[in-house]
């Protein structure tokens, strides 16, 4: 079990954002999580990543407790995410965002960059080669030197998952990847995550999104949930015609 | 024990001085998310208004005659024409400078050095026109001590108290009950829901900056009549100490920018009733570190959140 | 050998400078003006990096350059020379020559150590508030010293000309031109080297997006308190050197104005660029000294014409009019600076291949 999650709840002030959550991630596996809009789905990502401490619960992660745990250090360990808005850094280049992102493996100290000791240049380099080998695998080698602002949507969205990927992640959560993309993005989008699938053999992912197109062809396994509570698990056929669920996006038929 | 009580009057006197500054930032700090690092210097300029207001009205000028009003009339007279200067004077400054900056969408950090720096250009440019010597601020009214079972306090300390609070009263009454206090409020939810709610954004703007400045005037008038000398860096000081107070209080909050002015004044006259006076400054500092570090948002203030 | 030319070049320029100064080939007063330029150079571009780089808005960089001032001159003097106050020299006079510029790095040091009071609350706030907590931390900083009688408190500190002598008692060279010099490159070096490599570009993902960049792998506490340190830890080495060649410092010299002009620096010269700061440290130095001379031409042209007052004079405090009044136009016109997030390289392309054969 790459991530264990159980009894997981988060408040804040009176508001409960997220109760009682469970959820248990297969390693190589592929998970959506729906729900609709202030449902906590995004919630359940942040006490994931660690940006926000949960109230009561344990999430597990490879095995290891990570609830004490900073974000920077939780991604270190093989955990990274996108985010809704595209949340890249907009002044720095492609190659630059890539290059930032790998800060947890740098071997080097201050005194090894004011020095310019051989270590710092073989880090440099080796990040170098790194990141530009990932822009190439993503094929993204073109807007190595671009800033993200000037490229087009579905590119930054791309741009966002390659600088995810290049963490080296066992878990990657991806927090609606299609939101903003046109249908041919779309398309684009699914052959990306399916081709990052059997490139890279053990990745589990983790997604929130709202296209069932997206979720159908991708997940093997949903999960619903509304006003923080799980309503719905199970297959994509078999959520699709789930009661509950129609219930929670639909409202009820009986009013 | 009269000793005590007599630093009692004291901190509620500079507690009201705190108090009336306090409020000019955190009324335009609650409207504009903006820090007008200027307004201690606004104080300063309206205590030089009230300055040359009192000496105009006293007849240096030969305007008007020598002798023509009485002390208490000048006082009157003074204390609103003062006031409207000042404010004139606040509204200068967020038009010529913060406006601007505003309509262009600048980013608020510069904004907020522009306001730094208007504080220093007041300063400095009073010192650059008025030279260095020091004025001494004319005694309008006579100085009557009322006593009250061993306890003594001057009649300008009762204006003083008395001017806070009712300040504080109005101040009250304009942004929970009236339309324009109303909209004061709602700026600082949504700026960009205002203008289409058919609010003239940049009216109740100027209203904030005319009631910040205005009670600045007011305080720099009470200040020079109890303290009566006048020089250029008097601003800046207080006006670090009165900011010191809202954010004390939680800036942004009108009953936090009384308390904090107040809070603040008890705690300085407290130490200087222990500690060498020169401790003084470095104390109130010290706090204010302390507290932000502490409750980063002050005493009334809200917890900032960030959303991803 | 082409490799190393160019060193040789920057050598030769640094050696020329000082057999300049020595035979007394420059005069005095030029040789101060460019000593004041390179401490400013130190200063704009260490506080870049926190206010441009990381995006903060730090306005107390000159609490910084306070504390380095006070702990390398008190050590220089207590260590190096006879003092009324602290009694004969504690190491031999001659030890001064490696001892001072040892003691200006303590002094850095000791100012890295103050820059913790402002980067500490970094971790939980930003924005206004931690501009605020800058300018408390410089206020806080000098009343101190103000209030420690034995080292001067408001009336200052001296004595290190003494100690500045007896360098050149062992060896006659001009040694604060050097030190300047030295210190002046090393720091721009410094900050260079850090702000290029991938570990110092963290600082600029925190300004750009903190929550990206702690969630993908930048450990921003970390980051902050290395950037805030090596800011303040430079500004200390400045004030080291400012009080070596001074002789003399006071409280009152590391307040709120001063870190002003070292603001006036910063935005001038663009926030993040680092060739900017320089280049708006080498103007602004230039500008003061103007000043000095053209507001007194100014008055008396001004006199001549019976534009003022007989009675009044337009005096020296004008300087901390116009200053305020470029950083406002500044704002107001070309936020960005003049040089904006670009490098003189980005103007120059010659100049790119100039700094790799440096680097080589």
């Amino acid at each position: 079990m790459l991530l264990e999650i159980s009894g997981l709840t988060k408040k804040f002030g009176g508001l409960q954002a997220l109760s009682d959550f469970n959820v248990r991630l297969e390693e190589g596996s592929a998970t959506a999580l729906i729900g609709p809009n202030g449902s906590g789905k995004t919630t359940a990502f942040n006490l994931a990543s660690g940006f926000y401490k949960p109230t009561s619960g344990t999430i597990r992660f490879g095995g290891q407790d990570i609830r004490a745990l900073k974000p920077h250090e939780i991604t270190a360990l093989g955990m990274a995410r996108t985010f809704q808005n595209i949340r890249l850094w907009q002044d720095m280049t492609v190659l630059d965002n890539i290059r930032i992102s790998q800060h947890h493996r740098l071997g080097y100290s201050i005194w090894d960059c004011f020095l310019w000791t051989r270590r710092f240049r073989r880090q440099e380099r080796e990040i170098d080669r790194y990141a530009y080998e990932m822009l190439e695998c993503m094929g993204l080698m073109d807007y190595a030197h671009e800033y993200p602002r000037n490229l087009p949507y579905g590119l930054q969205r791309r741009v966002e998952i390659a600088r995810a990927m290049s963490v080296r992640p066992r878990l990657l959560l991806l927090d609606e990847p299609a939101a903003g993309l046109n249908s041919a993005d779309v398309g684009d989008l699914i052959q990306l995550i399916r081709w990052l699938r059997t490139e890279f053999k053990d990745l589990t992912i983790w997604m929130i999104e709202h296209q069932m197109r997206v979720v159908m062809s991708l997940c093997s396994s949903i999960k619903v949930i509304d006003f923080g509570r799980t309503i719905a698990e199970g297959p994509p056929e078999a959520i699709q015609s789930d009661p509950n669920v129609i219930k929670a996006y639909l409202g009820d038929e009986n009013i | 024990m009269e000793i005590f009580f007599q630093n009692i009057f004291n901190a509620l006197q500079w507690g009201s001085f705190y108090a009336l500054i306090a409020l000019g930032y955190t009324l335009v700090y609650g409207v504009l998310l903006l820090i007008n690092f200027a307004h201690g210097d606004i104080f300063m300029v309206g205590a030089y208004i009230a300055f040359f207001v009192a000496t105009f009205l006293l007849g240096s000028y030969g305007v008007i005659d020598p002798g023509t009003f009485t002390g208490p009339v000048i006082v009157a007279l003074a204390i609103p024409a003062t006031m409207i200067l000042t404010s004139l004077v606040g509204v200068a400054l967020e038009r010529i400078a913060y406006r601007p900056l505003r309509e262009k969408g600048a980013h608020r950090l510069y904004v907020v050095i522009t306001a730094l720096m208007c504080g220093l250009l007041l300063e400095n440019g009073n010192l650059a026109l008025l030279g260095a010597s020091r004025k001494r601020f004319p005694d309008l009214l006579e100085k009557t001590v009322f006593s009250l079972g061993g306890i003594s306090v001057t009649n300008l300390k009762i204006l003083v108290i008395a001017a806070a609070i009712g300040v504080f009263l109005l101040l009250h009454f304009i942004v929970t009950r009236t339309k324009i206090g109303m909209a004061m409020r709602a700026i600082s939810y949504d700026k960009f829901a205002i203008p289409l709610m058919g609010i003239p954004i940049n009216n109740v703007i100027v209203f904030t900056f005319i009631l910040g400045s205005g009670f600045a005037g007011l305080a720099g008038f009470l200040f020079v009549m109890s303290y009566p000398v006048l020089d250029p860096y008097m601003g800046a000081i207080i006006g670090w100490k009165a900011f010191i107070a809202a954010v004390v209080g939680g800036i942004g909050d009108i009953r936090g920018a009384f308390l904090g002015g107040f809070l603040l004044a008890f705690v300085e006259i407290g130490v200087v009733a222990v500690f060498p006076s020169t401790l003084r400054d470095l104390l109130a500092f010290s706090v204010l570190l302390l507290i932000l570090w502490w409750k980063p948002t002050g005493m009334f203030g809200m917890p900032q959140t960030t959303k991803i | 050998m082409q490799k190393y030319s160019f060193k040789a070049l920057l050598l030769a320029i640094t050696v020329g400078f000082v057999l300049a100064v020595h035979f007394q080939l420059v005069d005095q007063y030029v040789t101060t003006v460019a000593m004041l330029m390179g401490i400013n150079i130190i200063l704009s571009t260490s506080l870049n990096v926190v206010n441009g780089y990381m995006g903060e808005f730090s306005c107390g960089h000159a609490g910084f350059m306070c504390v380095g001032a006070y702990v390398s001159s008190v050590l220089s003097v207590l260590l190096f020379t006879k003092d009324r106050v602290f009694g004969p020299a504690l190491l031999p006079e001659e030890f001064a020559v490696i001892g001072v510029p040892v003691v200006i790095l303590i002094g850095g040091v000791a100012a890295a150590l103050a820059g913790l009071i402002v980067a500490v609350p970094s971790f939980k706030t930003r924005g206004d508030y931690l501009a605020i907590i800058t300018i408390a931390a410089n206020y806080i900083i000098i009343s101190c010293l103000e209030n420690m009688d034995v080292i001067g408190g408001p009336r200052g500190f001296q004595g290190m000309k003494r100690v500045v002598g007896a360098m050149e008692d062992v060896w006659d060279i001009p040694w604060m031109p050097v030190l300047v010099l030295v210190g002046t490159i090393l720091s721009v070096w410094a900050i260079r080297r850090f702000v290029s490599s991938t570990y110092g570009k963290g600082i600029s993902a925190i300004c750009q997006d903190e929550v990206a960049a702690e969630i993908m792998s930048v450990n921003t506490n970390k980051m902050k308190l290395v950037a805030f340190m090596l800011s303040s830890g430079l500004a200390g080495v400045a004030g080291g050197l400012f009080a070596h060649v001074y002789g003399y410092v006071n409280p009152q010299s590391f307040n709120i104005l001063k870190s002003t002009e070292c603001l006036v620096m910063v935005y001038l010269g663009g926030m993040g660029s680092l060739s900017g700061s320089v280049l708006s440290a080498i103007v602004f130095t230039l500008l003061i000294e103007a000043l000095r001379f053209a507001i007194p031409a100014l008055n008396s042209l001004a006199h001549q014409l019976h534009m003022v007052p007989a009675s009044y004079e337009i005096g020296q405090v004008w300087k901390w009019v116009v200053l305020p009044l470029i950083l406002i136009l500044t704002m107001q016109f070309r936020p960005e600076g003049f040089m904006g997030k670009k490098e003189l390289s980005d103007f120059f392309p010659f100049l790119k291949k100039f700094y790799q054969r440096l680097e080589d």
